[in-house]
């Protein structure tokens, strides 16, 4: 028998959600909410989610379960006048510098002023006095604008396991900090922005350069080159009206190429590269007893973490430079032109933004724009994106295979290792490139493959708790893996901080993770080389100026290494 | 170590024999109010001179007492604070009081040489003097079950739990009484939770054993943070067995092995004791494996607050046990399913607890001959502020307000005017003279919108402002919110924002309205008990005294006199000898006049400091 | 390095247990012993019991015993429960903290004599106006009397 309980006069059956707001959001009613996201803990905080039964009792719809026979409302004249009441106090605690505010047309805070016509605030308000940190290469808080729902918190310790942040204090004087409420950027925080990406006001936002970069367009001494990730080319159609996931690659090099940018490159040459030297010191780790198992290095988030919390677990992470960094590397190396040159990254993530600014890099990458940024520097330009024309990405740096795009995905790393390492071990093409079982949402899958005569066990782990978790059984030796790709964002780069906003309840209502990543693999399935070491301008790349794959020169320009973080 | 049930009571027997053997008695109370006053110096006294005179006594329970000696003991609370130090002479039940260190000479020689009352010391009321501490109507009224031992036993003793027929419940429910009888007993007695809430205990524990998840927990919530309330310290310090004993035959209830007491940082005494009792129970075998040689197991642990209020709701103390912040989370799930460490736990005061061995002891059928139909056997109050008798009392269910306060609280102090008492502390309300007659109890409390909460019962007079009474409670209850939820995080900051300037005679048309507006979310929408309580002291005193919330707001006026900034400074010009004084003082240079003429203050400039009244040779300076 | 001595905290982990739940009893044995948190104790736990030190900060700042700065040689705190504050201990909170020149935020005297906190209540009304000198409870108070009170101590400093 079907259980189901009446909202608003409609019958909702009862199929296991876990709350009444779930089930309402598939009625199609929108309980309204601050503090609650699917993917986090239950914490029930901004009481805006109140229903009321047919005793008139109220309580919260995050945290009570439906059951059979329920008979429930969710809007009735008691509970806007307490939604509007909850309002206004947050209201009265919140800096509303609406209009100067990142987060504005996207904040729910603003929405929920707005819908629920609200016309004055009865109470002084100092919020605005609060100063901001934006000591972080990576994200600015604004706790003048908090409202501590909370989500940030939950986020970094529950999802990302970091801890930079949590509730500190308490009553009216409660706040969200660091350790003794110092900057963010002498905390443990990786930079990953997800905390930004769950936050519903402008508390917390990914930090902004396209002045600078603005700035270096308009220079006429300069010239300015910039690369594409591969996430971003399925992350930011959304923003300018197609469907989530669609491929936007062609629109947005001709947007760049309006905006001035001097050069357009692809990422993905960049991640073919990393196949190349990764896959190759993975084997070589295999065969000549290196350490195991081997992660990958393409995160850095992950490489924060990992600095900070397994510094005896460094000499297991490929000393491979990331997709951003190789490229830069080779970009800048081989310019031969007379202007100043800028490079310039357009990332999914906000930690690219910190990795960039690496003493080692040597400002290969000048600026890095997240998703986002380029979002807004598009529209600021007046663009009509959706009508614009493709382009390609300019030479050498455009050609890329379906193992470089797959990138943005988690497991797209590994599936591309997979596809280049065992066609070297063994010599023979393969019937099939597509390594199904690291592919998906999941936070943790592994896999096993027979290669030759070797057994190859490989896991991918994406969110930083599960990468926690390996990292501990590694650790005690519990883990017999060879190879681990480790994304700090759950579902990977698809959804890094970086990535255009998405609200609560679309988060909820919509896999938009999966439908990124499907771009992706769709991407990947149409092309007609599908493996890194059969992009000729990577193999043009290894003839003219690398020489071998992992040789003297190619180590010299795609690799690095990694030291413990320094504690106080 | 007693392995066996008949160990036990071979123990209590001989224990019971040596207490019976003591005649002479000279019991001092060391409750706090007493020490603060002297008890322990008077202590000391009563050792020194007793040893000077060569007269046979003992600090504790001799082995062989003979009918000579005499038995000098540090007791607990007798609950009649107001008029500590308190020591009461035995076999006579004579109670000294206001007992100095220069009396201590006199009563021994008097009293305990020759038997005579030293009637000066003895009570007195309305010309009568009372010399038996029963008489005094403070005590007669009330009937002491929780508090019986407390002035009596020597806390540190279990020899002495023992010899009051201690431990005789816990060995029932182990070897006469199976879970479910200990069950039915308990919720056969209408035994409902004393920490507010009025929760039936018996539901609870059944709850609990109805779980199938391992391992369960009972937790006593020792964490009495109302200011003004504290009957819970005086039974975790002056008889911690009988909490203990409590939950213990609550572990055997609902199959717990394990229980925590989560006791108040203010009071490291009750820490001290409970841990002296854990240890001494634990060494007899009553606490830890195999307990009598049954296969009953059950431990305690103690956890010390770290001064949260909040920590008193369920879900807060067991997240700080936990080590964590002590903030209240959502329910469902409750704590009979997922309580602390996320198993299922019982979780009840100390009240509550103390009352169970009774239960079992003396049977259902007993306990509900005490109290009311709903709200069965006693309730312990802490009777303070302006009131004559102040102490700690304990009444049957359903005892009317007017007993309590005049009857044994003396009426109001120092001749004042009855004006209202505030019960149930920051989360409870004030009843007014309308109220004297009403039962105090669960139902009819909650009935005009107030609750026994843990039973803080202050009294107010004429003199008391009750808006500056509700601006205090606000202030605490914003101070300890715990900042989680919107409506008491934001809304009690709003509140006492509204609050303070009311009574700095800033307060403004529609302030009222907000107050009540805010109250009414708050209630409705906060997360936890102390969210949807923190309003109650503003909106009853509201409901009763609104006009005073208008004089502050309209006038400008305190009617009570208490609020400073809404005081009139004026200078008697007939007694004003203009000497200048206090324009010398003054702040902010609001008196003027001329030498040797009367002087006058400038209102619009005054901001009533007060400097210049302390100053005034003449006393011709007052607040009006 | 710094020099600090982790003797009170490696003691107070052995006597809790090398875990979570142990975080506000070893804080309270680090507190007892340093009459504050000093900021050494924030990593060290944190490493020790594999809690975040944003956390530890957390739990620090929410209980009202916890101090991150240091105290003076003498806590004062004064009972301000219902019914000291219906017997008027506000006066004496004022008169402690204008003789001592402290206030709501400052809280103790620049030599580190002197720290004045109130209390939400003591669980003494029957003393009321209250007030405790490093635990002790002294019974009804008066401004003059706390005021002597301070000065007999600053004379016998």
């Amino acid at each position: 028998m079907s259980e189901y309980m009446i909202i608003d006069g409609i019958k909702a059956e009862i199929n296991g959600e876990k709350n009444i707001l779930e089930l309402a959001r598939k009625v199609g009613i929108e309980i309204p909410a601050f503090c609650y996201d699917p993917e986090l803990s239950i914490y029930g905080a901004c009481r805006m989610c109140m229903f009321e039964d047919e005793r008139g009792r109220l309580d919260a719809a995050c945290s009570c379960k439906p059951r059979d026979g329920m008979v429930i409302k969710t809007n009735t004249a008691k509970l806007r006048k307490y939604r509007k009441m909850i309002l206004e106090l947050l209201l009265a605690n919140h800096c509303r510098d609406c209009t100067t505010c990142h987060m504005s047309g996207k904040c729910r805070l603003q929405e929920f002023a707005y819908k629920f016509n609200i016309e004055g605030i009865r109470f002084p308000n100092n919020a605005c006095q609060i100063s901001s940190d934006s000591s972080s290469n990576s994200i600015i808080r604004a706790p003048g604008k908090c409202i501590l729902c909370g989500k940030c918190v939950r986020m970094c310790n529950e999802v990302q396991s970091v801890g930079a942040i949590d509730y500190a204090f308490r009553g009216s004087k409660m706040k969200i900090a660091t350790a003794f409420d110092g900057d963010i950027a002498n905390s443990p925080c990786v930079g990953c922005g997800q905390c930004a990406a769950v936050c519903p006001t402008g508390a917390i936002v990914i930090r902004d350069d396209a002045d600078l970069v603005w700035k270096a367009l308009g220079d006429d001494n300069v010239e300015v080159s910039v690369q594409i990730a591969p996430a971003v080319r399925v992350g930011l159609g959304t923003e300018f009206g197609f469907n989530e996931g669609e491929n936007v690659m062609g629109k947005l090099v001709t947007a760049l190429k309006e905006m001035g940018f001097d050069k357009v490159y692809d990422t993905n040459i960049g991640a073919d590269l990393t196949i190349m030297e990764e896959s190759n010191e993975l084997i070589h780790r295999i065969k000549k007893g290196g350490k195991l198992p081997m992660f990958t290095s393409c995160c850095p988030a992950w490489i924060r973490f990992a600095e900070d919390k397994y510094p005896d677990l460094l000499d297991n992470i490929s000393t491979c430079k990331s997709p951003m960094q190789m490229l830069a590397a080779t970009v800048k190396a081989l310019y031969k032109g007379e202007k100043k040159h800028v490079h310039v990254a357009i990332m999914p993530c906000s930690a690219k933004k910190d990795e960039a600014k690496r003493e080692k890099f040597n400002g290969d990458v000048d600026f890095v724009l997240s998703t986002q940024e380029v979002v807004r520097m598009i529209r600021e330009h007046g663009i009509h994106f959706a009508q614009l024309q493709e382009s390609l990405p300019d030479v050498p740096f455009k050609e890329y295979t379906g193992a470089g795009v797959i990138f943005g995905a988690s497991g797209g790393v590994m599936e591309a290792a997979l596809r280049t390492a065992v066609e070297t071990i063994t010599g023979e093409k393969l019937g099939s490139v597509e390594f199904k079982e690291v592919r998906g949402m999941e936070g943790v899958k592994e896999a096993e493959y027979n290669v030759k005569d070797l057994k190859v066990k490989v896991a991918v782990v994406s969110g930083l708790k599960n990468a926690r978790d390996i990292c501990d059984k590694v650790r005690a030796g519990e883990a017999d893996y060879q190879f681990i790709e480790i994304m700090s964002c759950p579902g990977g780069c698809v959804n890094g901080g970086g990535q255009p906003f998405v609200d609560a309840f679309t988060r909820s209502a919509m896999d938009y993770k999966g439908l990124r990543a499907k771009g992706l693999y769709n991407t990947d399935a149409n092309m007609s080389n599908r493996k890194s070491h059969d992009n000729m301008s990577v193999s043009y790349l290894y003839d003219n100026y690398f020489g071998e794959v992992g040789g003297h020169k190619a180590h010299e320009l795609l690799h690095t290494h990694y030291e413990p973080k320094k504690k106080n | 170590m007693l392995k066996s049930r008949e160990e036990l009571q071979l123990l209590r027997a001989e224990a019971t024999k040596r207490m019976l053997a003591e005649t002479k008695r000279i019991i001092v109370c060391a409750g706090a109010g007493c020490v603060s006053k002297g008890a322990l110096k008077i202590y000391d006294k009563f050792a020194d001179i007793m040893k000077q005179k060569g007269i046979d006594f003992s600090l504790e329970l001799q082995k062989e007492p003979h009918s000579d000696s005499v038995r000098l003991k540090e007791s607990g609370c007798h609950g009649f604070c107001e008029i500590g130090p308190l020591v009461r002479i035995e076999p006579q039940g004579w109670l000294y009081v206001k007992v100095k260190v220069e009396d201590c000479e006199e009563i021994i020689e008097k009293t305990i040489v020759n038997g005579e009352c030293v009637d000066r010391l003895a009570y007195t009321q309305d010309g009568k003097v009372y010399r038996e501490q029963k008489e005094i109507p403070f005590y007669k009224k009330q009937t002491r079950m929780i508090l019986d031992n407390c002035d009596k036993i020597d806390a540190t003793s279990i020899e002495e739990y023992l010899a009051t027929g201690g431990y005789t419940a816990l060995e029932k429910a182990l070897f006469d009484m199976s879970s479910e009888d200990v069950i039915n007993e308990i919720s056969e007695s209408g035994l409902r939770g004393r920490g507010g809430g009025g929760f039936p205990a018996g539901r609870k524990w059944s709850q609990v054993a109805r779980q199938n998840n391992f391992p369960k927990y009972v937790v006593c919530n020792g964490d009495e943070g109302d200011p003004g309330a504290f009957m819970d310290r005086s039974v975790m310090e002056d008889d911690p067995h009988r909490m203990i004993e409590g939950m213990i035959i609550a572990g055997i209830a609902t199959g717990a092995n394990d229980g925590y007491i989560y006791v108040r940082a203010e009071y490291p005494k009750a820490v001290a004791r409970l841990s002296l009792a854990i240890k001494q129970a634990t060494e007899l075998g009553l606490l830890g494996d195999n307990i009598l040689g049954t296969d009953f197991s059950f431990k305690m642990h103690i956890n010390r607050g770290a001064g949260a209020f909040v920590c008193g709701e369920g879900s807060a103390l067991t997240a700080s046990i936990e080590g964590k912040r002590g903030m209240p989370r959502t329910k469902p799930p409750r704590t009979v399913e997922h309580g602390l460490f996320d198993k299922p736990t019982v979780l009840n005061n100390v009240e509550t607890y103390a009352n169970v061995a009774l239960i079992i002891n003396k049977g259902s059928a007993w306990f509900k001959g005490i109290g009311t139909e709903n709200s069965t056997g006693t309730k312990t109050f802490a009777l303070t502020g302006n009131i004559q008798n102040a102490g700690l009392i304990e009444v049957p269910m359903g005892t009317t307000l007017r007993e309590v306060i005049f009857d044994i609280g003396g009426g109001v102090r120092d001749g004042g005017e009855f004006k209202a008492v505030q019960i149930g502390g920051p989360s409870g309300g004030c009843l007014t003279e309308e109220h004297f007659d009403l039962p105090l109890d669960f139902d009819s409390l909650s009935k005009v919108g107030a609750i026994i909460g843990s039973g803080g019962l202050v009294v107010m007079d004429q003199k008391t402002c009750m808006v500056e009474v509700a601006r205090f409670f606000m202030d605490f209850t914003q101070k300890e919110s715990c900042g989680k939820c919107v409506p008491c995080r934001e809304g009690t900051k709003r509140m006492l924002e509204i609050l303070n300037r009311i009574v700095d005679g800033k307060g403004e048309d529609g302030d009222i309205e907000l107050l009540k507006e805010l109250g009414e979310a708050i209630s409705k929408t906060a997360l936890c008990g102390l969210g949807k309580t923190a309003a109650g002291p503003v909106l009853s005193t509201i409901k009763y005294f609104e006009d005073e919330y208008r004089a502050h707001i309209y006038d400008k006026k305190c009617p009570a006199g208490a609020c400073q900034k809404l005081k009139t400074i004026v200078i008697d010009p007939e007694l004003c000898k203009g000497c200048s004084k206090c324009a010398r003082n003054c702040p902010v240079g609001a008196i003027k006049g001329e030498i040797k003429k009367p002087f006058q203050i400038d209102q619009k400039v005054c901001i009533k400091c007060g400097a210049c009244v302390s100053t005034c040779p003449f006393k011709a300076i007052k607040e009006i | 390095m710094s020099t600090f001595d982790y003797t009170v905290l490696d003691n107070a982990i052995e006597q809790f247990g090398n875990k979570e739940s142990s975080l506000i009893s070893i804080l309270q044995s680090a507190q007892e012993h340093y009459r504050y948190l000093p900021k050494e104790v924030f990593p060290y736990l944190a490493e020790k019991l594999g809690i975040s030190e944003a956390k530890i900060y957390g739990v620090a700042t929410f209980y009202e015993n916890f101090s991150l700065e240091q105290k003076g040689k003498y806590v004062i705190k004064v009972c301000d429960g219902t019914a000291c504050h219906v017997r008027h201990s506000v006066p004496i909170l004022e008169a402690l903290r204008k003789e001592l020149g402290l206030s709501e935020e400052k809280k103790t005297t620049d030599d580190l004599m002197f720290t004045v906190e109130t209390v939400a209540c003591l669980g003494a009304c029957s003393s009321a106006p209250a007030i405790t000198l490093n635990n002790e409870i002294y019974p009804t108070m008066t401004p003059e009397s706390a005021v002597a009170l301070i000065k007999s101590l600053k004379e016998n400093a």
